[in-house]
């Protein structure tokens, strides 16, 4: 089925995830927790989400631990600059297996 | 009312007739007296509209896709490197589907630097996405931006209205101003299917990939093909929309014609010129001094460049044995892009009969050069008789 019937002629994005399309597909490098050092997951209760205020594709999660939606993740490496304690490392694709990858 | 004034207070007055709310442009000759004039009426309280000073076309034209995002009726106007300065916009406008209405007064484009008329400004836009009408008088003018408006907000797609520098924007002429209920009553309020809205937050014309997408609501949305084709196919279909709008335009005004183009002495001729805008009329000069000498030639106006009117165009040139395309502007390395685009239509439509009209083209006026009348019956008259050259020719060339 194609786009025919569309409410629009133009592109037209709403708030929300994955609006901007599936911005995963562009990964080369991705967001590795180390719970060890992150501190929401240290202390067992909410704080910092540092990375999911940073993260420009809204794709990390406030929960203990934070993840990571990678359909939509583009491996922009922000979240792990801006992490404080270094928890976040950001690994090439290539380490993951094939089944990892979706 | 009947008033004598130049083409550009024509221009204008159909901007105020039409109620646009914004209205940004950057003054450029031969344009500028249709800015003051606009910027006047604001002033004067004559028009509830904001009236945006802005230090560049690029800008004026971002003044108004935005002022037309948010759901406002808007006016801009430009000529020559203005216009050629907005031309990023200029398609942005076009594939985000706001009917923009846009004066351009004819200029031709440097370098080197000129301030005369031809049509190298609007012609060499041809392929941005904008419907272009072309006018041929002050009347024109005016009937032609109050169409405009109505027709680019029914495809969503924008309009230039185009009129030749100085010659039509500085001379004057009678015409006739409709009054604002006969214009009200044409032309209802801009109302957009989406206007931007902080209550209903959206993002428009963001990057668009290759693909088509799943929208936040789970329904499949265009990519960036999809998006454009929409595009081409909606101007191909604004043809039979233009119809309607002459329809309803010479219910309510009174005037009006076939919305394409603008025959005279066509219906028994077996040459026939074609041109865009006041040289149209100047060639009616020299039709009707060469059917005195029993040539039997007519003139052909386009009104309407793009979308380009192919089916009407080669129906009326249906068993012609010339025609002579006249024209302010080409496409360098060829010929005049009305010239290929008309053969095109030509081929396409009369192939199959095996009867081909001979195609001339000249090319005339460029950066002001004067057209004179005499020149152009002698060169008329010359391509009823002879094959002049392949290559376009100049007329009025000092080389
Ligand atoms: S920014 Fe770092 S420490 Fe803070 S929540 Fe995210 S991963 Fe944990
Ligand atoms: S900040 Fe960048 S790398 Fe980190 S989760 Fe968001 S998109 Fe992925």
């Amino acid at each position: 089925m194609g786009t025919r019937n569309y409410k629009r002629k133009t592109s037209h994005s709403e708030h929300g995830p994955g609006d901007g399309g599936r911005t995963g597909s562009w990964r080369v490098e991705r967001p590795v927790f180390d719970r060890s050092l992150c501190i929401p997951c240290k202390r067992n209760k909410e704080s910092c989400f540092i990375c999911w205020l940073f993260c420009p594709e809204i794709v990390i999660s406030r929960t203990i631990p934070p993840t990571v939606n990678l359909e939509y993740c583009k491996g922009c490496g922000i979240c792990a600059e801006e992490c404080p304690t270094k928890a976040i490392t950001m690994v090439d694709e290539a380490q993951f297996s094939e089944e990892d990858k979706d | 009312m009947h008033i004598i004034e130049n083409g550009n207070v024509a221009a204008a007055l159909g901007v105020k007739l039409c109620r646009a709310n914004v209205i940004a442009a950057y003054p450029i000759t031969p344009q500028t007296p249709l800015t003051e004039r606009l910027s006047e009426y604001v002033e004067a309280g004559e028009m509830k509209a904001e009236y945006i000073p802005v230090e560049s076309e690029h800008s004026a034209l971002a003044v108004c896709i935005a002022a037309s995002s948010a759901g406002t009726r808007v006016s801009t106007a430009t000529s020559a490197n203005g216009l050629l300065y907005m031309h990023e916009q200029v398609q942005w406008a076009a594939g985000a589907r706001l009917p923009i209405v846009m004066c351009v007064v004819n200029r031709a484009v440097g370098a080197p630097w000129n301030i005369w008329n031809d049509q190298q400004d609007s012609i060499s836009q041809r392929d941005t996405g904008w419907i272009q009408m072309y006018c041929a008088d002050h009347q024109q003018i005016i009937d032609t931006v109050i169409k405009a408006y109505w027709l680019a907000e029914k495809v969503s797609i924008p309009i230039m209205v185009c009129y030749d520098g100085y010659i039509l924007s500085h001379t004057y002429m009678p015409f006739d101003v409709p009054d604002q209920e006969q214009v009200d009553a044409f032309l209802p309020p801009f109302r957009p299917d989406y206007a931007l809205n902080p209550e209903d937050p959206a993002n428009l014309n963001t990057v668009t990939l290759p693909d088509v997408r799943m929208d936040v609501h789970g329904e499949l949305a265009h990519g960036y093909m999809e998006i454009r084709y929409l595009l081409q196919e909606e101007m191909r279909t604004t043809l039979a929309v233009a119809a309607e709008a002459e329809k309803r335009f010479t219910e309510i005004f009174g005037r009006g014609g076939d919305p394409y183009i603008e025959p005279y002495r066509c219906d028994d001729a077996e040459y026939v010129a074609v041109g865009l805008g006041s040289l149209t009329y100047q060639l009616r000069v020299c039709v009707d001094a060469l059917r005195k000498e029993g040539i039997n030639v007519g003139v052909m106006g386009v009104r309407f460049y793009r979308p380009f009117p192919d089916e009407a165009i080669a129906n009326a040139l249906k068993g012609k044995k010339g025609v002579i395309v006249f024209e302010k502007a080409l496409s360098y390395g060829y010929e005049g892009a009305l010239a290929s685009d008309l053969k095109s239509a030509l081929y396409e439509h009369l192939a199959y009969t095996g009867a081909l009209p001979v195609v001339q083209n000249f090319i005339v006026g460029i950066g002001g050069r004067d057209i004179r009348t005499e020149e152009l019956t002698q060169n008329l008259k010359a391509a009823t008789q002879h094959r002049v050259s392949k290559e376009p020719a100049w007329i009025g060339l000092k080389l």
